[in-house]
């Protein structure tokens, strides 16, 4: 695209956040409520960089205890010991099963890393006005927002595992607070990803020749 | 208030305004610019969605009071819902983790049936009430902290580390849970909420009025 975007910030429209609908506000610095549904319009999100550093950064420190703390004890007559996720994964691969030891090392191992430094990127390439790879940039934004979600699954899984196994004193299964911090990341990056606001990457572009078409 | 006829959007990711071109039954607009998908058309999408929808509270109501799954060890046995894993995280400590389960396995999805239920019924006679409109935002809250599918693989992670040290039966929930993330998927998915929107009755009685500044572009189309 060689010619500047006509967007709906620089026509002077604003997107309603919750219907889409395009309206033209009487004011730009207080656009006041969509016409249609009556949400509060804002042309972008508000403070989305601050908010969404802040979640990162509190995500990213509850990262540590989410892997470091146990997840579940098992308690038989004979034994007790404690695993974390990271244990869980290696004791699934030495027992046989390494297609789910992968799942699980990718779903709660990678998958909050990858999205923790994938916002963490479009953050600082924002802020720094980045006008390149925007298209891949948008790419990424979505594609994180899909597969966040799947870190929980280490979460059901102890979950259930708690629920099924109550034997005792035969076999015993209970939470530990490895749960509580590991539920913590999940949710905390699914809020810091619909914090940021992806228009964000765009706009550095307005009015500067786009470099990647 | 200045306000344009619904074909007429700014996409959500990029804020490009863009005009959605007539679609052929099934054809996805994408936004030239970022590639977001803008606009599908549905047609029957109110009929569809309301009979998957019912199913998935059918669906839904079976997951939810039928055993997951059970396991015997040394002639003892037992078995657990979907409650019953949440009411031991309770028990055993883990209260915050046991509601934010409660909330991805069984609230948000209960929402998103219950929600999506009241709108169809409530949009067959246009205008819709107001009322609906507040319904169509948590509609889709609902759905993006609900997590059905994500607790099935988690069931299945869980019952592949057990059954090393003891018998696990899957139970007829676990069955009725892989047709609820079937009949979930397929009910968001054919479910519109652009016509939704444009059935629902203005906070302020205005209307669409038609003014697109001029050199505005149009969604790129692809049928399916």
């Amino acid at each position: 695209m060689t010619s500047v975007a006509r967007t709906g910030m620089s026509e002077g429209f604003v997107s309603c956040g919750a219907c889409g609908l395009l309206s033209r506000p009487a004011g730009a610095e207080e656009p006041g409520e969509c016409p249609r549904c009556g949400e509060t319009l804002e042309f972008r999100r508000r403070d989305a960089i601050q908010r969404t550093w802040a979640l990162v950064i509190t995500a990213g420190i509850c990262y540590l205890p989410a892997n470091i703390l146990p997840v579940v004890r098992t308690t038989t007559l004979t034994s007790e010991e404690t695993d974390t996720i990271i244990s869980g994964v290696v004791h699934l691969y030495a027992t046989g099963s390494w297609y789910l030891a992968l799942i699980l090392l990718i779903a709660s191992v990678m998958i909050p890393l990858a999205k923790l430094s994938a916002l963490a990127y479009l953050l600082i390439t924002v802020q720094r006005g980045a006008v390149r790879n925007n298209r891949e940039r948008a790419r990424l934004y979505r594609l994180m927002e899909i597969i966040g979600r799947w870190s929980m699954v280490d979460v059901f899984a102890a979950t259930f595992a708690v629920g099924l196994v109550r034997l005792q004193p035969l076999m015993s299964v209970a939470p530990q607070p490895g749960v509580l911090f590991f539920s913590g990341v999940v949710i905390l990056t699914i809020i810091a990803a619909e914090s940021f606001d992806p228009r964000l990457i765009w706009d550095s572009s307005q009015g500067k020749q786009e470099t990647n078409d | 208030m200045v306000s344009l006829s619904a074909d007429v959007v700014a996409c959500p990711d990029c804020d490009l305004l863009q005009r959605i071109p007539a679609l052929s039954p099934g054809g996805s607009a994408y936004c030239p610019r970022c590639g977001r998908k803008v606009a599908t058309s549905k047609p029957g999408s109110i009929e569809r969605t309301t009979a998957l929808a019912v199913a998935a509270a059918i669906a839904f109501l079976i997951t939810n009071v039928e055993p997951l799954m059970g396991l015997s060890l040394a002639g003892r046995e037992a078995s657990t819902t979907i409650a019953g894993g949440v009411w031991q995280m309770w028990e055993q400590g883990e209260k915050i983790t046991a509601l934010f389960i409660a909330l991805f396995a069984v609230i948000a999805p209960a929402l998103q049936i219950g929600f999506l239920l009241a709108i169809l019924l409530s949009l067959r006679r246009p205008p819709a009430p107001r009322w609906v409109g507040a319904l169509l935002r948590w509609v889709e809250i609902a759905g993006s902290w609900s997590m059905v599918e994500v607790m099935m693989l988690g069931i299945l992670v869980s019952l592949v580390k057990l059954a090393a040290i003891a018998r696990v039966v899957p139970g007829v929930g676990i069955f009725a849970a892989g047709g609820l993330i079937l009949l979930l998927a397929a009910m968001s998915s054919s479910f519109d909420p652009r016509e939704a929107w444009s059935r629902v009755r203005w906070v302020k009685d205005e209307g669409p009025q038609r003014a697109l500044p001029s050199g505005g572009v149009d969604a790129a189309e692809a049928g399916r």
